[in-house]
C-alpha cells in the first residue's frame, strides 16, 4: 500500500517504544490504579455493557459508512480505495474542557508567534540581529523565500491555517511535535470521523456534552473572508487552489471546496491581468481576492518559482506583490516548521510575546550547538535524531531500534554535518482504549488540532485529529504503517 | 461557475451518450448478424457498424477485417480507440472526478459504479452472451446517469451544460447514422421492399433506439420516408434532430436568461431549429436529402464550436 498518510498529512515522525527503563505510557482512560478518569466515566461504562462482538459489529458498520460516504465521494480506482481506508477507530478520543481549555490557549499562543516570527524575518530582522535565532538558520534553509523581502502581506499574516501536532505524555504535559504552516492536511479526517460516529453511535453522544467541530467551513471561510486584500468588494471572492486530481490529497480539496461553497480551481482555471488575478467562468473573467492555496510555493508561478511547473498561475507573484490577492498561507511559511526553527520556539515566544509558552516543546537537542551535540553523541541509542529539513519519518534514526551500523552511520553523520540534525528523546507517548481483534485495547495516540488565524480573531474548532497506532505496543501513527484515526471529543464544561 | 467545470460536464455527458450509441449500434448489429445471409444482405453490417459509430479510418488504419471479433473489440473493449465505449466511460469518470462536487451523490454512484464494471471486463469477452450483457449493462449505466441528472441536479448551469452535452452529441449521432445510410432511405429504393430492406432499416431503427417508436407513431410497415421523417422532422421522437435542437435551444436560452445574456449560440441554435421546424420531408427529398443532411452535420459542428468558445474556455 502506498504510503499515503503520510503523503497527505505531511509532516508528522513516528514515534518508537521507550526503552524498558523509562515509566509506562500515561493513559488517558484509566489511572495506574485502574481507576476511570471523570472525562472517559460515561464512555467506560458504556463500553462494559457493549461485548467485544458487538464493538467489532459496530467497527464494520462504521467501515460501511466510510465506504458509501467517503469512497463513493473519493474513490477513483483501486490504489485509491485503499487511501480512503485508512483504518478507524470507533472508540473516541476524549479531552476534558479543561484540558482543551489549555490546549487551546497555548496553540493560539504558538501561531501568534508563528506569525510575527514570519513578519520579522521577512522585514526588519530584530530577532535575527538580537542572535536570538542564528542567521544561517534562515538565510541557508531552502525554505526559506527571498522573493518575500520586505514584501508586504495583507494585514502581516502569513500562516492562517496551522495544523500543530501534539502528543501527551502525562496528566498534565502536551508536547508540540512538529508546527505545519504550509499546507497542513486532514482536517476532512476530523470532519468525517464525526460524522460517521453520529451514526453509529447518537445513544453515547447523549450521555455526552460533546463540544460541535462540523462549523469548521464556516470558520474556515470566514477566516478566508476576513484576510482579503484592502481592495477587494465587500464579499470576497476565495477559491481553493488544487495541483489537480492526480494529487494524493485531492480528495480532501474536493470535500473542503464543496463544503465551503467556493470554486475548487485548477492553476489552467486562473490568469493574471495587470496583476490582478481571475478566474475563467462561464460569465467570462472574475476577479479573485483570496486564494486558499493547497500547491507548495515551488509549483504556485512558474514565473517567479520552478519555471517548468505547470500547476501554478503565471503571474500569481506579481499580483501578490501589488497587494491585489491573499494566499493563504503565505509564501515562504516553510521556515516556520522546519525542525531547526521548531527548537528555538520557547525563544522566539518570548521574544514577540514576552510569554512563557503554555505549550513546550518535546526536548530537543539542537546538534548545531556543541553541548548538545557531546550529549547527543553520548546518548545515541536512547534519542530519535531527526533530519532538520526531513519529514514524515524520513531520514531519522530511533535510537533504541537501531542496529549497530545505523548508529554507526548517524555518528559519522552527526560528526560531519551537525547542523542537519536535531535530537530528542524517545517519548512514552499516551495511549487510549482502541477496539482491536480480541477486544479494547491501550494503543498510541498523537493529536493534529486546526489553528485558523483570521484578522479579527483566531478561530479554533475544539478537537482534530487524533492519529492511533494501532499494532500492540507502536508507536507509529502513520497510517502506512499501521496506523489509524479515532474521532477526538472535547467535552463542553 | 468555472469555465472548465462547465467543460468537464458538457463533455462527461456527450461521452456517457455517445457511449450508449455506440452500444446501441453493436446491439442491432449483433442481431443482424445472427440472421441468415440472405436476409443480412450483401454489405458487411460490421463495416457498416464502424461506419455509423465513425470510426471506420480509425478501425482500417489497425485490422485488415472487419469481422464480428474485430470489430466489436475496436467498438467496444479497445483502448487505442478513442471513441470505444470502454474509453467513453473512462473519459467520463475522469471528468466526473473533476467535477465532483459539481455532480450529485447519485450521478457520481451511476458513473464510478459503472467504470468499476466496464474495466472489470478487461480487454473483451469472447462469448456473445457475455458481449450482449456488457451492451446491456453499457445501455443501463447511460440510462442511470441521465436519470440521475434529471432527477436529482439543481437546475441550474451545471444541470444546462450537461444537458447541452447529451443534446449536441446526441444529434451528431442521429445526423452520422443518416448520413452513412441515408441512401437506404431514398424513394429510388422503395420499389425494393423486399426482406433485405425491412432488416436493414430496422437495423438502423434499433441503434437509435426507435424502432417501437416507429410502430407508435405511424401505424405502418416500414417506410424509408416514414423513417426518414421520425429521424429528422419529428419532434416527439428524442432521438431526432427537431428534438434535439428544441432541446438545444431551449437550454441555451436558460443559460442566456441565468447570465442576462444572450450571444451567437443562442442566435445560431434558434435558426438552426427554425429550419427544422418549416422543413417537410417532400421537400428535402426534393432538394436533395444527403445535401440536407451535410448541411446539417456543419451547422451542427458550428454551433458545438460556438458553445465551447462562448462558455468552455
Amino acid at each position: 500500500m502506498a504510503n499515503v498518510m503520510t503523503a497527505s498529512l505531511g509532516g508528522a515522525a513516528l514515534f518508537v517504544k521507550p526503552p524498558l527503563s523509562a515509566p509506562a505510557a500515561f493513559d488517558e482512560m484509566r489511572g495506574g490504579d485502574g481507576a476511570v478518569r471523570p472525562a472517559y466515566a460515561e464512555l467506560a461504562s458504556w463500553l462494559d455493557g457493549i461485548s467485544p462482538e458487538g464493538l467489532l459489529q459496530r467497527r464494520r458498520e462504521a467501515e460501511l459508512l466510510f465506504r458509501r460516504i467517503g469512497i463513493t465521494f473519493a474513490v477513483h480506482g483501486e490504489a485509491e480505495a485503499q487511501e480512503r481506508l485508512i483504518p478507524f477507530d470507533v472508540v473516541p478520543r476524549i479531552l476534558s474542557g479543561a484540558e482543551w481549555g489549555m490546549l487551546a490557549r497555548g496553540l493560539e499562543q504558538r501561531v501568534r508567534a508563528l506569525n510575527l516570527f514570519l513578519k520579522d524575518v521577512y522585514s526588519q530582522r530584530e530577532i535575527l540581529r538580537a542572535g536570538i535565532v542564528p542567521e544561517d538558520l534562515i538565510f541557508r534553509n531552502p525554505l526559506f523565500r527571498p522573493e518575500m523581502n520586505g514584501q508586504k502581506v495583507p494585514h502581516d499574516l502569513y500562516v492562517l491555517i496551522a495544523g500543530i501536532d501534539i502528543v501527551r505524555v502525562d496528566a498534565e504535559t502536551f508536547y508540540v511535535l512538529e508546527d505545519n504552516a504550509r499546507t497542513p492536511s486532514g482536517v476532512s479526517y476530523m470532519l468525517e470521523n464525526r460524522e460517521i460516529m453520529l451514526r453509529l453511535f447518537p445513544d453515547l453522544f447523549s450521555r455526552h456534552r460533546v463540544a460541535p467541530v462540523e462549523n469548521y467551513p464556516d470558520e474556515l471561510l470566514a477566516t478566508l473572508k476576513s484576510v482579503a486584500p484592502a481592495s477587494a468588494s465587500r464579499d470576497p471572492t476565495v477559491v481553493l487552489l488544487t495541483p489537480g486530481v492526480f494529487n494524493s490529497a485531492y480528495y480532501e480539496h474536493s470535500f473542503l471546496a464543496d463544503k465551503l461553497g467556493v470554486e475548487l480551481v485548477e492553476g489552467r482555471d486562473l490568469l493574471v491581468r495587470d496583476e490582478v488575478v481571475f478566474m475563467r467562468t462561464t460569465e467570462g473573467l472574475k476577479r479573485v481576492d483570496v486564494v486558499y492555496r493547497r500547491v507548495d510555493d515551488d509549483f504556485l508561478d512558474p514565473l517567479a518559482f520552478r519555471p517548468d511547473s505547470l500547476l501554478g498561475v503565471p503571474g500569481l507573484m506579481s499580483a501578490y506583490a501589488a497587494g491585489n490577492v491573499t494566499l493563504a498561507n503565505a509564501v515562504g511559511t516553510g521556515i516556520a516548521d522546519d525542525k531547526a526553527v521548531y527548537s528555538y520556539m520557547p525563544q522566539i515566544l518570548k521574544f514577540y510575546l514576552g510569554e512563557a509558552p503554555i505549550l513546550h516543546n518535546v526536548p530537543t537537542y539542537c546538534c548545531r550547538d556543541v553541548e548538545d551535540l557531546a550529549y547527543v553523541l553520548d546518548h545515541l541509542p536512547e534519542l530519535v535524531v531527526k533530519e532538520v529539513h526531513g519529514s514524515g519519518g524520513y531520514g531519522m534514526m530511533i535510537g533504541p531500534k537501531a542496529d549497530r551500523e545505523t548508529l554507526a552511520a548517524f555518528r559519522a553523520k552527526l560528526e560531519r554535518q551537525p547542523h542537519g540534525f536535531i535530537a530528542q528523546p524517545t517519548l512514552a507517548l499516551s495511549t487510549c482504549p482502541t477496539c482491536v481483534e480480541d477486544g479494547l485495547a491501550p494503543r498510541h495516540v498523537d493529536l493534529r488540532p486546526f489553528v485558523l488565524m483570521g484578522r479579527d480573531r483566531v478561530r479554533i474548532v475544539p478537537g482534530g485529529l487524533t492519529r492511533v497506532a494501532l499494532g500492540p505496543g507502536s508507536l507509529v501513527v502513520n497510517s502506512s504503517q499501521g496506523g489509524g484515526t479515532k474521532d477526538t471529543w472535547v467535552l463542553d464544561g | 461557475m468555472l469555465a472548465r467545470t462547465a467543460d468537464n460536464l458538457y463533455w462527461l455527458s456527450r461521452y456517457i451518450e455517445r457511449a450508449e450509441y455506440v452500444a446501441r449500434i453493436l446491439e442491432a448489429t449483433h442481431r443482424v448478424a445472427t440472421l441468415p445471409v440472405g436476409y443480412a444482405g450483401s454489405t458487411n453490417e460490421w463495416e457498416s457498424a464502424l461506419a455509423t459509430a465513425g470510426c471506420a479510418a480509425a478501425f482500417f488504419a489497425v485490422y485488415n477485417d472487419a469481422n464480428e471479433e474485430n470489430v466489436t473489440e475496436f467498438l467496444a473493449f479497445s483502448t487505442a480507440n478513442s471513441s470505444s465505449i470502454r474509453h467513453c466511460f473512462e473519459i467520463a469518470r475522469t471528468n466526473a472526478r473533476a467535477v465532483r462536487t459539481a455532480l450529485t451523490m447519485e450521478m457520481w454512484d451511476a458513473i464510478n459504479g459503472a467504470w468499476l464494471e466496464i474495466k472489470g471486463f478487461g480487454a473483451g469477452p469472447r462469448r456473445r452472451d457475455e458481449v450482449a450483457r456488457f451492451l446491456r449493462l453499457v445501455q443501463e449505466s447511460s440510462l442511470r446517469f441521465d436519470g440521475s441528472a434529471y432527477r436529482t441536479m439543481l437546475r441550474n448551469d451545471a444541470y444546462w451544460f450537461s444537458r447541452l452535452g447529451v443534446f449536441m452529441e446526441r444529434a451528431d449521432n442521429t445526423a452520422r447514422i443518416l448520413d452513412v445510410k441515408y441512401h437506404l432511405l431514398l424513394p429510388a429504393l422503395e420499389h425494393v421492399g423486399g426482406p433485405l430492406d425491412y432488416f436493414q432499416w430496422a437495423t438502423m431503427l434499433r441503434s437509435v433506439s426507435a424502432l417501437t417508436a416507429y410502430h407508435w407513431v405511424y401505424r405502418e410497415s416500414l417506410k424509408p420516408w416514414l423513417i426518414a421523417d421520425l429521424l429528422i422532422l419529428n419532434d416527439q421522437m428524442p432521438r431526432s434532430l427537431a428534438s434535439c435542437y428544441e432541446n438545444l435551444a431551449r437550454n441555451l436560452d436558460q443559460i442566456a436568461r441565468a447570465y442576462g445574456r444572450q450571444g451567437p449560440a443562442q442566435r445560431q441554435a434558434r435558426a438552426i431549429r427554425a429550419r427544422l421546424e418549416n422543413s417537410r420531408m417532400d421537400e428535402i427529398f426534393q432538394s436533395g436529402l444527403h445535401e440536407f443532411i451535410n448541411e446539417f452535420v456543419a451547422d451542427n459542428n458550428r454551433l458545438g464550436a460556438t458553445i465551447a468558445r462562448q462558455y468552455l474556455m
